[in-house]
């Protein structure tokens, strides 16, 4: 982090949604990231958050979130309590999820939680006094999914602005590519939507991308919005999010990236997904230079050690 | 000619004009009433107006607190609260919606956490005030349906 830069405060504030954040914001925690990285690999060491305690309650399921969650707070020194399956837990007996909150703020100094009704990490945040990091609620946020993106990009690209990046897949359903699609015109990229006519991007955030004065241009043909891009951010159709299978067997396949496909990119082009994929890219991608899949997954430790050394008060 | 009242007119009391044809029976349930009034309320749907249709409502002997009405802005942007004493306009206020919508409308989102079984009230942030464009504070969705999403 540039010692020129006036430390911002972030201790107890909420991480609920991209939008609750400027870029001068973003930016800096996206600095403090950057400087997490060795720490995150456990090449240095610093227990500053010896002594405190994070809630990890997980609604639904989760592989990356959650164990980035945890990886990162015990890099720091932290411990962790919760849970990864609310079956065990009072909610089966009918606990609100405002009390469930209640219990979780008396016992720790932070509380990362993924549920599946959205709101669910707003309404949280009214019920506890530790800081709510939102692990993703229902088809809603996932700031800090969207936060280990920009970072991604940023590692890798080094600037976002005017960068041609084409989100493909579920876009209607697929929580990251809102709150993405919104941070990447904050940034000035230019933006593509490619999925099948019925999983296409709501009009809300095409509109919010035109407020911010990017032109998101919308399309089905995959092979022609790739041909110049620098970043493919690839999602999966998501199951669980359709009301009902034959929509869902409808769409499902509906692209996929293969290395034939790839020999019409750039050199440079690089292939993000937030995982898991299904079929949506051949195992046979994951060898090329192109695959950045599984590093953005594990830049999710340096950010969120980031989030959580912010919102619980100690700073490497 | 004199022109008729559809109404008679009230010696003490509010009159809530320029309603949104068809909303009156809404705006009487998002203000309270009857529930919290044992006034006499007449109510005229679909009058006549220079710009077009509108409904009427007369509260007798009751003065509405006109912060307290501003809320029916949502279904009835156009609307004005007079405050009548002695058959004379004392007050006039043209409504405006608050800053915040609360308890009034529910999310139009099924899977919105303001909607499970949780002590919370639903929670809309106003975008514009006219026409009226609320957002959930929760899950941040746009109900396109306010008037038929009135709790």
């Amino acid at each position: 982090m540039s010692f020129f830069l006036i430390r911002m405060d972030f201790k107890g504030k909420d991480i609920i949604s991209i939008k609750d954040f400027s870029k001068r914001e973003i930016n800096y925690i996206l600095d403090y990231a950057k400087e997490m990285l060795p720490y995150a690999k456990g090449e240095k060491h610093k227990n500053i958050l010896a002594g405190k305690v994070l809630s990890s309650l997980f609604f639904e399921p989760s592989t990356r979130t959650r164990l980035s969650f945890e990886s990162a707070m015990n890099r720091l020194g932290g411990r962790v309590i919760g849970f990864s399956d609310p079956s065990g837990t009072s909610q089966k007996k009918g606990e609100s999820l405002a009390d469930t909150i209640r219990m979780a703020d008396s016992y720790s100094d932070a509380i990362v939680i993924r549920h599946p009704q959205e709101g669910a990490a707003r309404l949280a945040a009214e019920f506890a006094d530790a800081p709510i990091l939102n692990a993703g609620d229902g088809a809603g946020r996932h700031p800090t999914q969207c936060l280990l993106d920009l970072f991604t990009i940023r590692e890798e690209k080094k600037t976002i602005k005017n960068k041609k990046i084409v989100l493909l897949g579920d876009l209607k359903y697929g929580r990251t590519v809102h709150s993405l699609a919104y941070a990447l015109a904050l940034y000035g990229a230019e933006l593509s939507f490619v999925s099948p006519v019925s999983l296409k991007m709501p009009n809300e955030v095409v509109s919010e991308c035109k407020e911010l004065g990017i032109e998101p241009i919308s399309t089905l043909n995959l092979e022609k919005a790739i041909r110049d891009a620098d970043v493919l951010y690839v999602t999966r159709i998501q199951r669980e999010r359709f009301p009902d299978a034959e929509e869902y067997n409808r769409v499902v396949g509906s692209y996929k990236i293969d290395n034939e496909l790839l020999e019409s990119a750039k050199d440079k082009l690089i292939i993000m997904h937030p995982l898991p994929r299904v079929t949506e890219i051949d195992p046979e991608v994951d060898k090329t230079h192109h695959a950045l899949y599984f590093k953005q997954a594990f830049n999710g430790v340096p950010v969120r050690m980031a989030l959580l050394s912010l919102a619980i008060g100690g700073r490497i | 000619m004199k022109k008729e009242l559809k109404i008679p007119r009230i010696k003490n009391g509010t009159v809530i004009d320029h309603i949104t044809a068809g909303n009156a029976v809404k705006v009487l349930h998002i203000i309270g009433i009857p529930r919290s009034t044992s006034s006499v309320v007449s109510v005229a749907i679909n009058v006549k107006s220079k710009l077009g249709k509108k409904d009427i409502l007369k509260v007798e002997n009751r003065e509405l607190d006109p912060q307290e009405v501003d809320k029916i802005a949502l279904i009835a942007p156009k609307a004005t609260i007079n405050i009548i004493r002695d058959y004379e306009v004392a007050k006039k206020h043209k409504v405006e919606l608050p800053d915040e919508i609360i308890g009034i409308v529910s999310c139009s989102n099924p899977t919105c956490v303001s909607n499970a079984k949780e002590p919370v009230k639903s929670r809309f942030n106003v975008i514009k005030k006219d026409p009226p464009r609320i957002k959930c504070y929760y899950c941040e969705r746009e109900p396109e349906d306010i008037a038929d999403r009135i709790i």
